[in-house]
């Protein structure tokens, strides 16, 4: 759309309004980007508030969101609308610009996260109840098609060539899927990957998806330009000699760690981040850390990587240095933290405190916050550079 | 909401009848374990705990199940999943609680 269409009608009111709201002070009909924008979801009341990353400060509260006990969101191309998806299997389309709502629909029971495809134009949800991934329209949010996998799916990742990939927790396997034809996928099934996969992750660059297990101590690989190669396991046994620990939430790999030539994912029973060496694939470091590990996350220049805990350790955060492998600072920053979120320069973190009600914004080379959004129960924060991410 | 079912109603009794009313946690240590369970336990059975990796907490889907087994639960886990135990961070009594709190919807805040 042209910037003279753009100011036309309903939707220069409709911006107008938006900014007269937030900016609190003279109405000015500015015409923005989309950039530095990003989302905060609310668990415990629907809402998700649209944040400018750059001036640190909320510009909408958007409600009605249903149950967003893990939610989690991808981007449209264009960075304007975000695509969420709620525990209670909604899927809700909000426009960043005019903070609000444009499509809300329930596809199913139970639904766990969400990818877009390559193109922008598919939405892919993965759902517990009834257990498979749906299809949807990314314009109309109408259905396209969907494939049963009479197992809940986790760790669904997006992948070149309009691809889906994503784990069955009971059944124990993974499935790729290619939406060439929308409304007609077709799956290649890899069976017998081992005991409950919880969460899996695509690299950066598109190449190899990785499924962490729960039931086993190891993780599964995939070659993505070569999937006829099968899946492989990696890091077999990496608890060998160390009983469990219990797990009082499960770790998170989508948000990954690649920096270099090595992925820093969570032990799983563990207080351990683990360092796959991506030349060999073989475990290259195990770094102590205070508690069962759940985000991993690299500052996108990859000089750090933040890492956030299960209950009881969740008011901790610890960062690790990635030249050294060790942990060099250890931060206590609120109750509950549940995630973190870069920005896209890695100049700042933005931090979820849930129990604070507060999110928090760290300078991530003095560690100090800079600045404290107040959110009831924040959880995940989704920056819209993540439109432009293979596998976010 | 809807009217409570003659299931909860036996449980209410059964609470009130039970000495273990008797240790009732106080009402700040009940809105912790309130908030304890919509909160981390949340994180697999769902805030409004109708399940998600862990199973459904809805009184019909528990129905079937013995106070004494899903306190158990609540303490000492259910090795071979991923039920963790909570015994580090609640009571006998606590969980006893908890257990009759989900036997009723979660409708006693």
């Amino acid at each position: 759309m042209n910037r003279h269409a753009f100011l036309r009608g309903g939707r220069a009111a409709a911006l107008l309004l938006l900014l007269t709201a937030c900016a609190g002070g003279a109405p000015s009909p500015e015409v923005r980007g989309t950039g530095d924008l990003g989302i905060v979801i609310g668990r415990a009341t629907g809402q998700v508030m649209v944040v400018d990353n750059d001036r640190r400060r909320a510009l909408a509260m958007v409600d009605g969101l249903g149950d967003l006990s893990h939610a989690s969101a991808v981007y449209s191309h264009d960075e304007r609308y975000a695509f969420i998806a709620g525990r209670d299997g909604g899927l809700t389309k909000v426009d960043l610009l005019r903070g609000r709502i444009v499509k809300r629909i329930l596809q199913a029971g139970n639904s766990i996260g969400l990818s877009i495809s390559e193109d922008g134009r598919i939405i892919a949800v993965q759902n517990y109840k009834p257990g498979g991934v749906r299809f949807f329209d990314a314009e109309t949010l109408a259905p396209l098609s969907t494939l049963e996998t009479g197992s809940r799916v986790v760790g669904l990742a997006d992948a070149p060539g309009q691809r889906f990939v994503f784990s069955l927790f009971d059944t124990g396997e993974i499935w790729l899927a290619d939406l060439s034809d929308p409304r007609h996928p077709t799956v290649r099934k890899f069976t017998d990957v081992g005991r409950e996969p919880y969460d899996g992750l695509i690299t950066p660059d598109g190449h190899y998806y990785i499924a962490g297990l729960f039931g086993e101590d190891g993780l599964d690989l995939l070659d993505m330009w070569h999937p006829e190669r099968g899946v492989h396991r990696i890091l077999d046994h990496y608890g060998e000699g160390h009983p469990p620990l219990p797990v009082y939430k499960m770790p998170h790999l989508r948000g990954w760690a690649q920096a270099g030539r090595q992925i820093l994912v969570p032990a799983v029973g563990h207080h351990e981040v683990l360092v796959i060496d991506t030349d060999t694939w073989t475990e290259k470091a195990r770094i102590p850390v205070a508690g069962q590990p759940v985000f991993v996350i690299a500052r996108p220049d990859h000089r750090q990587v933040w890492v956030n805990f299960a209950f009881p350790d969740n008011g901790t955060l610890q960062v690790i240095d990635l030249e050294s492998d060790t942990v060099i600072d250890t931060l206590h920053p609120g109750r509950a933290i549940l995630h973190m979120e870069f920005t896209p320069r890695g100049d700042q973190v933005w931090v979820s405190a849930r129990d604070d009600n507060k999110v928090l914004v760290f300078d991530t080379a003095s560690r100090k916050i800079v600045a404290t959004l107040p959110m009831p129960s924040p959880s995940g924060i989704f920056f819209s550079d993540r439109a432009h991410k293979i596998g976010l | 909401m809807k009217a409570a079912s003659p299931l909860a109603l036996l449980a209410l009794a059964a609470l009130a009848a039970s000495p273990a009313l008797a240790a009732s946690p106080g009402p700040a240590r009940q809105a912790e374990l309130v908030h304890l369970l919509r909160q981390d336990c949340g994180a697999c059975h769902g805030m409004r705990l109708k399940g998600g990796l862990g199973s459904s907490l809805q009184p019909a889907d528990i129905a079937g199940v013995d106070d004494d087994i899903l306190v158990k639960t609540i303490l000492d886990g259910r090795p071979g999943t991923p039920m963790p135990p909570w015994r580090p961070f609640l009571s006998e009594d606590e969980a006893r609680w908890l257990v009759g709190y989900l036997r009723q919807g979660g409708k006693n805040e």
